[in-house]
Order: structure tokens, then C-alpha cells, then sequence
């Protein structure tokens, strides 16, 4: 019987609009409100995140950032405002269309979150044998292309335990990347990590965008990392984008709280 | 009077910070008494989810395969174990008190009865609480603090379905197999005892208890098992999916998983008892 057959939904990624390939923000955060009780977290936010390039999320603990990052994958849905996806206003969706659009996003958590119990393959498998309607050789197939590509094949049989942090991130851009998401969030990728591993982490999102096509936001406030790797930038300050722009243009804002930042953090161009 | 002007103005003081001090008592006092009834409204919407999503597809098989192994198989002994020593001890006490007026050849009956209406299911939901429900609490926690739920979400999978609907089956499932263990083994336990060292009739042993249960008194434990299996998972779940806090939240969480479903185990037995037997409502 055709109700018995597993994975009956098969939750396939919305096509894109023919004029959102030419359009070079793929995502249109507006106006984003989010309170907790009393507590207002983020109290407007606008920012528009650009296709195919590195956009960084910069600011200090306690700004919101990472809030900002759980009302972009909807793990949370924001109070009010509008999260514009190829046009498609993501904090609107419900259900079923909720989830197929979750497979724009791929994501990789500050501590990778990868599944405990499972071996690195399976983990990275995972996604695979939920969404996509593959034989065993062609799952295996893929997820070692993925392995291979971000030189982890290696571990395909470790459990993620057995790995140091920085492998574990690769596993988790590969977990994020098997369906081909078209956006790639990272949370604090590189907090907690030694400078060899944070900088081999900083060269991942690169070589993983120049891979693979994607459009990367990565959430931060190591300020290090963000100059080797920020196309554009967004500095989160008390619950709203203080200042936007590249990097040059945001090292040489005139905003108070930006000028604090970058003077505590102690980089430069140079 | 040089003090006089202090002492007026620290009076309607006092009297606002004992106003809020009520105040806060009252809350306290008020949420005290409401979280029993918001822990069971939590607990019923997430088993209305776990019901929504069980029915629907995907059937991932294997989930449920292994969420009764992990829940039935490993409990076998654990339960053989506990099941041995209470039939044991069952019968010494038994023995003992019937020789007082002579009805000692009535011990199988009474054990069997006992095992197969009340002791078979609560000891072996303990049991499976202190094993299987502690550790489900202590897994989900984990996953719930390490954003592995998160991940699932984010990987567009509903975590109700995939991490609790398994598990809720399981203990429904299980838990009723697992009784029928702990009878079939009780009642060894007790045989060995009354006959093997107390000196019973191994014939008047097993007629007595051939006589006096039947198939109502063990199907009555069966449904009781059922109604503790669900009871126990969905509480071990509960917490755990909605643990917080990090690896101290998680310990807090299987705290109060353990020592509510033990609790709800008992208060249950009660409610099923009266609604089987049809008395013994307040």
C-alpha cells in the first residue's frame, strides 16, 4: 500500500524564481522584532544578505546575534517583520512549506552538533536518507564525494566523539552541505578553538563557498577571523544593525559601540 | 523633633516593601500551586503531538526497532532480577503469616494474585523507569543542550516524531511483555521459596494458584502496564526534550523524570484500579 511506503513526503526545495538567479541579495531581513517577556532582543532589524559572497554578523555577547541567526532558520519565528528568501517570506510559513524551505539552509552549530550515537557517515547521510530518494551506493557515493572534498573521508567510520573540533566542523559543513543548501549559517564557528584550528576553519567557509557556490552568513565576534574572511558586514548592537557595509567601510565607521569593538579587538587592514 | 521626619517617611516605605513582599509570596505561593496542572497540560500536548505525528509518514521502522530493544530487551534482566527476590520474599512473608491460623497452602493464590493485578505492573514500571525512562531523559537532555534537536529541525525533521513518538511506542509495547516477565518470574521466585525452603506442597502450590487467577486478573495488569508504559516514557520525553540548562539542567531533568514517573505510576495504579474494579472513587 502506498501509505506504508517510508518517506511518503518527500519535502523537495521550493524552485527559484527566474528573478531571483540575477538579483544579488538573496535575503531580505526587515523590520525583525523578537522579545522575550520584558526582554526586547532584537528591536528592528533590516539587513540584506548578499548572494553568493561571505556575510558576516558581527557584535558583542549579548547583542542578539544568535537570536537573529534562530529567527533566520525559523527555529524561532519572529514577533514581527518580514524574512524575505528569494523573495519568499520565510517567518509567514507554516508546516510542510515551512520544512521545504528549510532545505534552502544548511547549518553548522558553534559546538557542530553532530548526532552523538551516529558514526561520522551516517551523520552526514542523515539528510540524505530523510529527504532524498537515493539507493544505498548513490547515498554512499555522495556523502564520501562530500567527505573527500573537505578532506574528512578519513573519519567516515569515527564517531564524532573521536574527532578534534575542527574535523567536527568539517563533518558539519558536510552534513549541511549533502542536499546542496544555497545558504550556509554558521553560529560562532571558530569560539573555543585554538588560532591553527580557528584559521584552517576560516579557510573551510572560503574554500566551501568557492566549492560548492553558496551564500554564507556566519554569526561572530572574533574579529580576527572576520578580517580574513567578511565580503560584507553587519555590526549587531543593542538589539539593531548599528552599521553595514564592507569591511573597510565598517573599520572606518564613525558609530560609537563599532569603534569600541574594533579598538577592543585590536585588528587592522595592516 | 529632629527625627521626626525620617520616621514618617520610612513608614509608607516599610508598608510598600511588605506589600511587594506579599506580593511576591502570593505569585509564588500561586505558581506553586498551579505547576501540577501546567506540568500535566505540558505532558498531554506533547502526547497529542506525538499522536499527531506517529500516524503520519514517514514510518521509520527502524526507530521503533530499536527504541524496544533498547526498552524491552534491555530490561530483562533487571526485571528477571527484581521479579526473582519479590515472588522470594513474597513468599517468606506469606508463609509465615498464614501458618498463624493455618492457611499457609493458600500462598500460591495469593501471590499469584498480587503479582498479576499490582506488584507484576508497578515493579516492573519502576524498574523500567529507573533504567530506561532515567536514561531517554538523560539522552534527549543531551541532544536538547548540544543543539542536536536544533540540527533536526533545521534539517527538516520533526523532532517529535523522530526522537519521542519511537520512544512513547516502546513503553506502550513493551512495558505489558515485560509484566508478563515479571509474573512468570515472581511466581518461580515464590515456588522455590514456599516449596524448595519453607516445605509447601508444590501440587496445592500450583492448584491454589490455578484456581483462584484467571485471565481477567491478568489482563487487568496488562492494562495497567500499558497505562504505565505511556505514563513513563512521555514523562522521561518531557523532560528531557525540554531540558535546559546544560549538563546540570540535564542531571535536574532526570531527577524530576524519575521521581514523577514514580509518582504517576502510583497515582495511576489507583485511578486504573478504581475504573477496573468500578469503586473506590473519592
Amino acid at each position: 500500500m502506498k501509505v506504508f511506503r517510508r518517506n511518503v513526503i518527500r519535502l523537495t526545495r521550493p524552485p527559484l524564481p527566474p528573478e531571483a538567479k540575477n538579483d544579488p541579495i538573496h535575503v531580505r531581513i526587515r523590520d525583525v522584532h523578537k522579545s522575550y517577556g520584558q526582554q526586547h532582543v532584537l528591536e528592528g532589524v533590516s539587513l540584506d544578505i548578499y548572494r553568493g559572497q561571505t556575510n558576516l554578523v558581527i557584535g558583542p555577547s549579548g547583542s542578539g546575534k544568535t537570536v537573529l541567526m534562530r529567527q533566520l532558520i525559523r527555529l524561532e519565528r519572529p514577533d514581527s517583520g518580514q524574512l524575505l528568501v528569494n523573495g519568499v517570506d520565510f517567518a509567514k510559513l507554516e508546516g510542510l512549506e515551512l520544512a521545504a524551505m528549510r532545505r534552502t539552509f544548511g547549518m553548522v552549530f558553534q559546538m557542530s552538533a553532530l548526532f552523538d550515537s551516529m558514526t561520522v557517515f551516517d551523520n552526514v547521510a542523515f539528510p540524505l536518507r530523510e529527504h532524498a530518494n537515493l539507493s544505498r551506493k548513490e547515498v554512499r557515493e555522495r556523502v564520501m564525494a562530500r567527505l573527500s572534498a573537505l578532506g574528512v573521508a578519513g573519519a567516515a567510520h569515527k564517531l564524532p566523539a573521536q574527532l578534534s573540533g575542527g574535523m567536527q566542523k568539517r563533518v558539519a559543513v558536510a552534513r549541511a552541505m549533502v542536499l546542496e543548501s544555497e545558504i550556509l549559517i554558521y553560529d560562532e564557528p571558530t569560539t573555543g578553538l585554538d588560532p591553527i584550528t580557528t584559521e584552517r576553519v576560516d579557510d573551510l567557509i572560503t574554500e566551501t563557498e568557492e566549492m560548492f557556490g553558496v551564500t554564507s552568513i556566519v554569526i561572530s565576534h572574533d574579529m580576527a577571523s572576520v578580517v580574513r574572511i567578511a565580503d560584507h558586514l553587519s555590526f549587531l548592537y543593542q538589539g539593531q544593525i548599528a552599521a553595514t557595509g564592507t569591511l573597510q567601510e565598517l573599520l572606518n565607521s564613525e558609530h560609537p559601540a563599532m569603534e569600541e569593538f574594533v579598538r577592543a579587538s585590536r585588528v587592522s587592514l595592516d | 523633633m529632629p527625627d521626626a521626619a525620617p520616621t514618617a517617611s520610612a513608614t509608607p516605605e516599610k508598608a510598600s516593601q511588605l506589600r511587594a513582599a506579599v506580593r511576591n509570596a502570593a505569585e509564588w505561593l500561586a505558581k506553586w500551586l498551579l505547576s501540577p496542572f501546567v506540568e500535566i497540560g505540558v505532558l498531554f500536548r506533547l502526547l497529542w503531538e506525538a499522536v499527531f505525528w506517529g500516524i503520519r509518514p514517514p514510518y521509520r521502522g527502524r526507530l521503533f526497532i530499536d527504541a524496544m530493544e533498547f526498552v524491552g530487551v534491555g530490561s530483562i534482566f533487571i526485571i528477571s532480577l527484581t521479579a526473582l527476590f519479590v515472588g522470594g520474599v513474597l513468599a517468606l512473608q506469606l508463609v509465615d503469616g498464614f501458618r498463624d491460623f493455618g492457611a499457609e497452602n493458600q500462598t500460591g493464590a495469593v501471590i499469584g494474585l498480587a503479582l498479576a493485578r499490582e506488584v507484576g505492573p508497578v515493579f516492573a514500571a519502576l524498574m523500567v523507569t529507573s533504567r530506561a525512562g532515567s536514561a531517554m531523559t538523560t539522552e534527549l537532555g543531551s541532544m536538547r543542550v548540544t543543539n542536536q534537536i536544533d540540527a533536526l529541525i533545521t534539517m527538516a525533521v520533526n523532532p517529535v516524531q523522530y526522537l519521542i513518538v519511537p520512544r512513547l511506542v516502546a513503553g506502550f509495547v513493551m512495558l505489558p511483555v515485560l509484566t508478563m516477565l515479571f509474573n512468570v518470574v515472581g511466581v518461580f521466585g515464590a515456588f522455590c521459596v514456599a516449596v524448595g525452603l519453607l516445605g509447601l506442597d508444590p501440587g496445592v502450590f500450583m492448584d491454589r494458584l490455578r484456581w483462584i487467577v484467571d485471565w481477567d486478573d491478568v489482563s487487568q495488569g496488562l492494562i495497567k502496564a500499558m497505562v504505565f508504559g505511556v505514563a513513563l516514557t512521555l514523562i522521561a520525553c518531557r523532560q528531557g526534550f525540554y531540558a535546559s540548562g546544560g549538563a546540570a539542567g540535564v542531571g535536574r531533568a532526570t531527577n524530576r523524570a524519575v521521581v514523577q514517573s514514580a509518582i504517576a505510576i502510583l497515582m495511576l495504579d489507583y485511578l486504573v484500579t478504581s475504573i477496573v474494579l468500578g469503586q473506590g472513587f473519592f
